[in-house]
């Protein structure tokens, strides 16, 4: 019951939403649907965590071998309250801008959010297929509409990008389907189909997979429509595609990648990681160049987004679990960021470091905010993303038997933290240090709203970092069965 | 014991809570208040700390075990205290130190709006906070997450000044070396959970002295853990980021660039001695990195003219000297010069505050002299602090310094010349001193009439504190007694000695013994006290007379300059890296990996070009298209055909 809540609150509040004209009706309307699916996805946490509420099937074109098959597991759960959270805090956020045809804006975002949550909790991979344009579409609406001055050439990059990633999964899709057994999609039926195939078979199916998904993370070279998608998105927006979207990459890996192609993704593994720990320096080595905030913050998440691909393909609890926990963390850090960026937009007219400066003076409440954020994102102990990269580190560091490289990709991809202390502290300096200049000189504090959704991200920042235990029970037991189907030891030895 | 583990954890709690109180209430505190419940906290936890020291008298260590932090898999990390005599130790000259150095914020920081006098406080606390969490932790996590945090800490308090630019650099600066530092810490903390696949110190310790780690590993480990120490403790190559942090509040020099988190990493390599002692080839770089930071430092030092600097230098040059005892496994030393060091460095950093609170906010030394008419107290403080950091005997330096060279000597088999580069440099240390404290409070008045006309003793919260730090600085000496002059009068030692004990062990089996005869140790103390009072004496006069007023040139303005290693690191690793990343992002972003893809955009539209002449339209609708036919495909199929 609790997952086809999840889809069918935003799915069904989003369409209605279209025929509203009045804007404060819809927002309130928008944040009130998002509120419901927040509470739905908490209630799927405690009272209604046994195993019977957290599934559906029905059937839907049995002919072709595809079904309705919705579940939340640990890494759902967890996707699913990461979704929930970032609704809200966005249309709390975001509450004094506004939109022309509003209606369609927030009819839009909660469609999106449905797509969102549908990949999440889809264990049937035509069904994930489905939920995966799903989620695409609305998104590439929201930027082409409502999006800054170049907005149409970068959204249309944006959209063939993935689109061009989302047809290569297909054709994946459909291969596996084609040998699986009972002529199904159901995930069990893949996952025997595609551990039975050849070392061949599964190497291009691996790149097939792999692109569509890293397109959508990004890792390096496949990143190059995201800079200009953050920048020229409505913060909005952005913030559904850095904390969410970028998610639906990871849990494909996971789910859809690992468990699927084991042996390929064992063979191929140390490759993608190279591609992703080269793209971690190279973004990182960028960001601190940048001068436009948004763009410094979207290379930043390729580095972090980065680290989170080497520690899947280590194959390692400790790595997994800590994917898991920083996939929840990055996306509460990141949207935090993005607020207060949104805010200084807002404000200033402009995101350009060398524009501002000396924002502490007059506005301490979004400087402190913005620092234990800023911090946060770069792992500082206490903080929820020090837990996550902490585990994926260690277990990267420890997967002797998967990869040969450890100790090179933890020793590269550890020059990112320090790399990652440059950018974000020269942010941070440059934007509220200093003296203030002449356009920063009547700057306004944060406003209640604002400080509402920053307070209960900082909230989650030191709850998360200081008893992340809650969270890692709760994926516990995906990731130990994720592993399990994708050791490839059990079929070396046969 | 229950009694213990019941209450320690408030040591840390109570500047926690300052913190909060003092951070969240700084607007409607009044500026008493403040200063009340920052320097309270503290104090309290002070009072703890000297009963827990009480308790780890007999020999006792108490882990108490709080919640699983992390747990995942076969990795369990729990938050976790252990306390012991070394951490007691370090919890005594935290919170102790750390009391006297708030009480006299109170006053130095005044001038202050409330509302900044509040972060300073809080700031405060939540540093105390940090360096408690990392003497007390029981693992090296929690360790880590201390270490960071008096990173955060030192970060937030140098920039304090925000408005100041350089500042801020000075801040990052600091925070950002530290990182690299961090970073090795990090990596050995990985080394270790993946061969002993725990890191709680007992269970490390342990599987170390059953020898299970291989050579490779521990040396690897423990060159790991050093780089960790060279970042937060100033050595090179990652010490720049100490002298410029002098940007920050003087009483915050005191505080976390002089008495306490600049020894973390001391307390890092001393907690962890087994680990080291069972890998003299790690002992063996610790030992040559801190003596060449000690004697680099102390040259810099020579030609420093900002009072500030001069200390700070010193504080890197005696860093130096503590990594040396380390490093010749006399860790009991090293310990005992954290002591005294944090008491007579304390002491001159808060005596430079009370100058440069006389002077107006100058710092230059060359615009000084002759102080020791107006500031009585200052002046007589201030000299005690010179008298024990230059190693005169009596006061607490001569022991710790003492103890440090004899242990150098004993080496085997260059101990000699350990010795003379380190008696070298507690000569130099001597000269560096004695010219500051003359050019500073000796001779004529240099400033303009103005500040002539203002100077002053400083009001009693900051002369308090300079007068328990100095009785401090005289007799804290007096817990190491050495073994020659009189027998059995080293209670440090008796009282560190379960923490060293595996060490000992180890030391033994490696036939290596760090005792020197009585007759040669009488010997080596005559000649240095000899040379160093000579010294002394020299400087005073020579400084007294004519200080050094101008402008350095030949070898002394590259020592002015700081052998140029700031300019070396810019050239070498700052530049670089920003062209590098300027290329990356200029060029090969927008030319090659887009280029790449716009190239098969461009294709693409080509394609679509020939195409239109058969149907009228574009990529981007064609695209749409599909995906909105695809989508009504699976919704028919999904509700209509059911």
């Amino acid at each position: 019951m609790i997952p086809v809540l999840l889809i069918a609150i935003p799915l069904v509040t989003g369409l209605a939403a279209f025929f509203s004209r009045n804007e404060k009706l819809v927002r309130s309307w928008a944040l009130f649907s998002s509120i419901l699916t927040l509470a739905i996805s908490i209630l799927g946490l405690t009272i209604f965590s046994d195993a019977k509420y957290l599934e559906h099937h029905s059937a839907w074109m049995s002919t072709l071998g595809s079904s309705f098959s919705v579940k939340l597991d640990g890494m759902g759960q967890i996707l699913c309250l990461l979704t929930a959270i970032a609704f809200p805090l966005i249309f709390i956020s975001t509450w004094h801008s506004s939109y022309k045809k509003a209606n369609n804006f927030f009819a839009l975002m909660l469609l999106s959010q449905a797509g969102l949550m549908g990949v999440f909790l889809a264990m049937d991979a035509l069904l994930f297929y489905f939920f995966w344009e799903l989620a695409l579409i609305p998104v590439y609406f929201l930027c082409s509409q409502w999006g800054g001055e170049k907005r149409i050439a970068v959204t249309f990059k944006f959209f063939i990008y993935t689109f061009v990633g989302s047809l290569l999964m297909l054709i994946g899709i459909l291969y596996v389907y084609a040998h699986s057994q009972d002529h199904s999609f159901s995930i069990e039926s893949f996952y025997k189909a595609g551990a039975a195939l050849g070392h061949k078979e599964q190497t291009w199916l691996f790149w097939l997979f792999f692109v569509a998904f890293a397109i959508k993370m990004p890792i390096f070279p496949f990143h190059t429509w995201q800079p200009d998608t953050y920048e020229q998105s409505p913060t909005a927006t952005t913030m559904v595609l850095s904390g969410v979207m970028v998610k639906m990459g990871l849990l494909g890996l996971i789910r859809w990648l690992l468990p699927v192609l084991p042996v390929a993704a064992y063979s191929w593994g140390n490759m993608a990681s190279g591609m992703a720990v080269t793209g971690m320096i190279y973004a990182s080595l960028i960001a601190i160049r940048q001068n436009d905030i948004k763009r410094l913050v979207a290379y930043s998440s390729i580095a972090h987004i980065g680290l989170m691909c080497i520690a899947v393909f280590s194959e390692n609890k400790l790595a997994l679990q800590g994917v898991m926990i920083q996939m929840f963390n990055h996306g509460i850090n990141i949207i935090g960021l993005w607020i207060v960026i949104e805010l200084i937009e807002r404000q200033f007219g402009t995101r350009k470091l060398s524009e501002l400066g000396g924002l502490a003076q007059k506005a301490p409440a979004m400087a402190i905010l913005f620092v234990i954020i800023a911090l946060a994102n770069i792992a500082l102990p206490l903080t929820n993303a020090f837990v996550g990269e902490f585990l994926m580190f260690s277990g990267i560091f420890g997967s002797n038997d998967i990869t040969e490289y450890n100790i090179l990709f933890t020793v590269l991809a550890g020059l990112c933290i320090i790399l990652a202390a440059i950018y974000t502290l020269n942010m941070i300096r440059k934007i509220f240090y200093g003296d203030t200049v002449a356009l920063t000189a009547n700057v306004q504090d944060v406003k209640l709203s604002e400080k509402l959704a920053l307070g209960i991200i900082v909230v989650l920042i030191f709850w998360m970092g200081v008893y992340p235990q809650a969270v890692l029970n709760i994926t516990n037991d995906i990731s130990d069965s994720i592993l399990k189907l994708s050791d490839v030891h059990p079929m070396l030895k046969k | 014991m229950k009694n213990v583990l019941n209450i320690v954890y408030l040591i840390p709690l109570l500047p926690l809570i300052g913190f909060l109180i003092n951070g969240l209430g700084r607007k409607h505190l009044s500026k008493g208040l403040i200063g009340i419940i920052g320097s309270g906290t503290v104090l309290a936890s002070f009072l703890i700390s000297v009963w827990v020291f009480m308790q780890v008298k007999g020999g006792n260590t108490y882990v108490a075990d709080y919640f699983n932090f992390i747990n995942v898999g076969a990795l369990s990390i729990p938050f976790a205290f252990q306390i012991d005599q070394l951490s007691s130790i370090f919890l005594l000259i935290i919170t102790g130190v750390g009391f006297l150095i708030h009480v006299y914020s109170t006053s130095y920081m005044h001038e202050e709006k409330t509302e900044h006098f509040g972060r300073y406080f809080a700031y405060l606390n939540l540093f105390v906070f940090s360096m408690l969490l990392l003497v007390m932790g029981a693992n090296y996590v929690i360790m880590f997450i201390g270490w960071e945090g008096v990173g955060l800490c030192s970060y937030l308090l140098i920039g304090y000044w925000f408005k100041n630019t350089e500042y801020n650099k000075a801040a990052n600066k600091a925070f950002i070396m530290n990182r690299i530092g961090d970073l090795a810490f990090l990596i050995a903390i990985f080394w270790i959970i993946s061969k002993a696949g725990n890191v709680n110190y007992g269970d490390v310790f342990a599987f170390a002295q059953g020898n299970k780690f291989t050579a490779t590993d521990i040396t690897t480990i423990t060159i790991l853990l050093f780089i960790g120490a060279t970042g937060k403790s100033a050595q090179i190559p990652l010490y720049t980021w100490l002298p410029d942090a002098m940007a920050g509040p003087t009483p915050v020099s005191a505080l976390i660039h002089a008495a306490t988190m600049v020894t973390a990493g001391i307390y890092m390599i001393a907690r962890s001695n087994i680990l080291y002692s069972l890998s003299p080839v790690t002992l063996n770089i610790i030992a040559i990195v801190g003596l060449a930071t000690a004697l680099l430092a102390a040259t810099i030092a020579m030609k420093q003219n900002d009072i500030k600097k001069v200390l700070a230098y010193s504080t890197v040059s005696q860093l130096g000297y503590m990594f040396l005892a380390l490093g010749t496994g006399s860790y009991v030393a090293a310990v005992f010069h954290v002591m005294t060091h944090a008491f007579f460095k304390a002491l001159l950093f808060l005596g430079s505050g009370s100058v440069i609170h006389a002077m107006g906010g100058q710092q230059d030394i060359r615009k000084m002299g002759g102080l020791n008419k107006y500031m009585k107290i200052t002046n007589a403080t201030f000299l005690i602090g010179c008298l024990a950091i230059a190693g005169i005997p009596g006061l607490s330096g001569f022991f710790s310094k003492d103890e440090i060279l004899a242990g150098a000597f004993s080496q085997k088999p260059f101990g000699i010349v350990l010795y003379i580069i380190g008696l070298g440099t507690a000569l130099l240390t001597a000269f560096y001193m004695f010219r500051l404290y003359a050019t500073t409070f000796r001779g004529n008045f240099r400033g303009t009439h103005d500040q002539e006309h203002h100077l002053h003793e400083s009001p009693a919260a900051i002369t308090i504190p300079l007068i328990v730090l100095a009785i401090l600085s005289i007799i804290g000496g007096y817990v190491g007694v050495p073994e020659f002059i009189l027998h059995g009068a080293h209670s440090l030692k008796d009282f560190l000695a379960p923490v060293f004990a595996g060490s000992y062990q180890v030391f033994e089996a490696q036939g290596i013994s760090h005792e020197v005869d009585h007759s040669t140790e009488w010997i080596l103390t005559g000649v240095s006290t000899a040379l160093i009072l000579i010294v002394v004496v020299f400087a005073w006069n020579k400084f007294s007379k004519k200080p050094d007023t101008e402008d350095a040139a030949g070898f002394g303005k590259v020592l002015a300059n700081k052998w140029y290693v700031d300019e070396l690191y810019e050239k070498i690793i700052v530049r670089p890296m920003n062209g590098l990343g300027t290329f990356l992002n200029n060029v090969f972003e927008k030319s090659v990996v887009d280029g790449i893809v716009n190239g098969v955009g461009r294709l693409v539209n080509y394609s679509s070009r020939q195409l239109r002449l058969l149907q009228s339209g574009q990529v981007g609708s064609y695209v749409l298209l599909m995906v909105v036919s695809m989508l009504l495909f699976f919704v028919f199929q999904f509700f209509l055909r059911k």
